[in-house]
């Protein structure tokens, strides 16, 4: 079984990368503010 | 639409210098997509004030597309799972995206027309089966590219499921708002278009992980991994169960009980929680300050479900499998006990063992695929998985007919309070020993169900 070569990574693959990640994480953190919102009167009342 | 040819598996095999941490967000593009299902009450409402304004099972019709897509989703799991793995993430990926999107659209031209009958083929059925297989999609390609650290893998979209709602939620609820299809005065035409926007919008945000999914090498492995490393661990196996025989052993029953217990046992909590928190703090509380509380609590609630994926998750892969389900179902156990006999008289306490418990839940459906993969190898571990999800869709049923039929029972009696509650928190703590119990019965699978030397590779060329 061969290992991964690990080149260093081109500028394109860092954009992909980037942005791959950008595209979930940025809805799912509008979600979990929105979901914090809803926590605050839990510990407030 | 793309042609076979760019769908097929070997069009997406991986070049070496591919990076695998691609893939944990092509696998949660899809995951938060179909997430969205369980934020699916929000349309329960203005369904009810539209088309089945007056009808006396307005409450009933307006569930019955998610209770639809659920039941689907365990059925296409299970029937598709075999052409998942065989086909490709892919593949798998594009139908998930086109019957999930669609289900939306065919869902818009029911509210439209005034055809509620197409809301719930339109959501129930056909996106119900783009939910079964795209829950499953990822799974035994996330599994490969991290044989080091299955549970981080798996943790990170199954996450994305728990997470999806949370997204869906408030954006569903701002286009209603938006287009006219909420409040007194709610059209069916505005959620017709939500109903619109939201399948092209997961059509688009879905495609992301069929661009992205690519399959590692069959030579391929992680830098400075040890495959050897892996057989020196007890109940992990390097060889590999078809999902025909997987079935045939006692273990994946085992397992099968042990997930549907630990699910039921979280829905027991998740199911009802509003009114869970209202009956034990109603004290003197206003009922407008009851309500918002109760909201929070849903909400933290989520927080932990979705949390208890990935975090129990990737502790199962230093812990191992077997020790982290003895922490959930035992933990899980204590936990409900505290919840017994600590009652109203600590909102902290009561709160820490509810989130515990709910992360528990979550954890078990995050950590079940890497569990599968130690018992049966990766050779069909989709399949498997897909099989296994039956537990979900009757522990779907179970937990809610244990937690409401007995409190709305105990009410009938005359009891209110967390006297509702005693009987079905007993009778969780039941089944948890239950579920315990079977996973320390789980041992390695008999060599007579493996496949034989080669199996894989004639299995795929058959494919």
């Amino acid at each position: 079984m061969s290992q991964a070569s690990r080149p260093a990574p081109s500028p394109a693959r860092i954009v992909i990368t980037v942005v791959a990640w950008l595209w979930v994480l940025v809805p799912f953190l509008y979600g979990v503010w929105q979901l914090l919102i809803k926590v605050v009167p839990l510990f407030s009342g | 639409m793309p042609d076979a040819g760019f769908l097929d598996r070997s069009r997406i095999v991986a070049p070496a210098h591919w990076s695998r941490w691609l893939v944990p967000p092509a696998a949660l593009s899809i995951h938060l997509a179909i997430g969205q299902a369980y934020a699916w009450s929000v349309f329960k409402d203005p369904l009810s004030a539209t088309l089945l304004k007056g009808s006396s099972w307005a409450g009933t019709l307006s569930a019955l597309p998610f209770t639809l897509g659920i039941v689907m989703l365990g059925i296409s799991a299970a029937v598709f799972g075999t052409a998942v793995d065989h086909r490709g993430p892919r593949w798998a990926m594009v139908v998930a995206t086109t019957c999930f999107g669609a289900g939306f659209l065919i869902s818009a031209a029911g509210m439209a027309l005034g055809q509620y009958w197409l809301v719930v083929v339109g959501y129930g059925f056909v996106g119900g089966i783009g939910l079964g297989i795209g829950y499953i999609s990822p799974v035994s390609t996330l599994i490969k590219w991290f044989p080091d650290r299955p549970g981080l893998a798996t943790g990170i979209a199954i996450m994305g499921f728990g997470g999806g709602a949370l997204i869906a939620s408030p954006w569903s609820t701002s286009l209603l708002t938006t287009f006219g299809g909420s409040g007194a005065h709610a059209q069916a035409g505005g959620i017709a278009k939500t109903f619109l926007v939201m399948g092209i919008g997961y059509a688009i945000f879905m495609s992301l992980g069929w661009l992205l999914i690519r399959v590692p090498a069959d030579d391929w492995a992680p830098a400075g991994w040890d495959p050897a490393l892996v057989r020196e661990k007890p109940l992990v196996t390097s060889a590999n169960v078809s999902a025909r025989n997987a079935i045939r052993t006692p273990q994946f029953w085992l397992l099968w009980v042990v997930l549907c217990f630990n699910v039921t046992a979280g829905i027991g909590i998740l199911e009802r929680a509003a009114p869970i928190y209202q009956d034990f703090f109603k004290g003197d509380t206003p009922a407008k300050t009851l309500t918002a509380t109760a909201a929070g609590f849903v909400a933290i609630l989520s927080l932990a479900n979705m949390l208890g994926r990935f975090i129990w998750s990737t502790t199962s892969d230093v812990v191992g499998r077997k020790n982290i389900y003895r922490f959930y179902l035992g933990a899980g156990a204590v936990l409900y006990l505290v919840l017994l006999f600590a009652g109203n008289a600590n909102k902290a306490i009561f709160l820490i063992a509810a989130m515990l418990i709910l992360s528990f839940y979550g954890a078990g459906f995050a950590t079940v695929p890497a569990y599968l993969r130690d018992l049966f190898g990766t050779f069909e571990v989709g399949a498997i998985h897909g099989r296994l999800l039956t537990a979900w869709s009757v522990a779907g049923v179970l937990g809610p007919i244990i937690v409401d039929a007995i409190a709305d029972k105990q009410k009938a009696a005359g009891l209110s309070g967390t006297d509702l509650y005693t009987l079905s928190f007993r009778i969780m703590i039941g089944l948890l020993i239950v579920g315990f119990v079977c996973n320390e019965l789980i041992k390695a699978v008999d060599p007579k169900f493996h496949e034989p030397a080669g199996g894989r590779a004639v299995a795929k060329e058959a494919a």
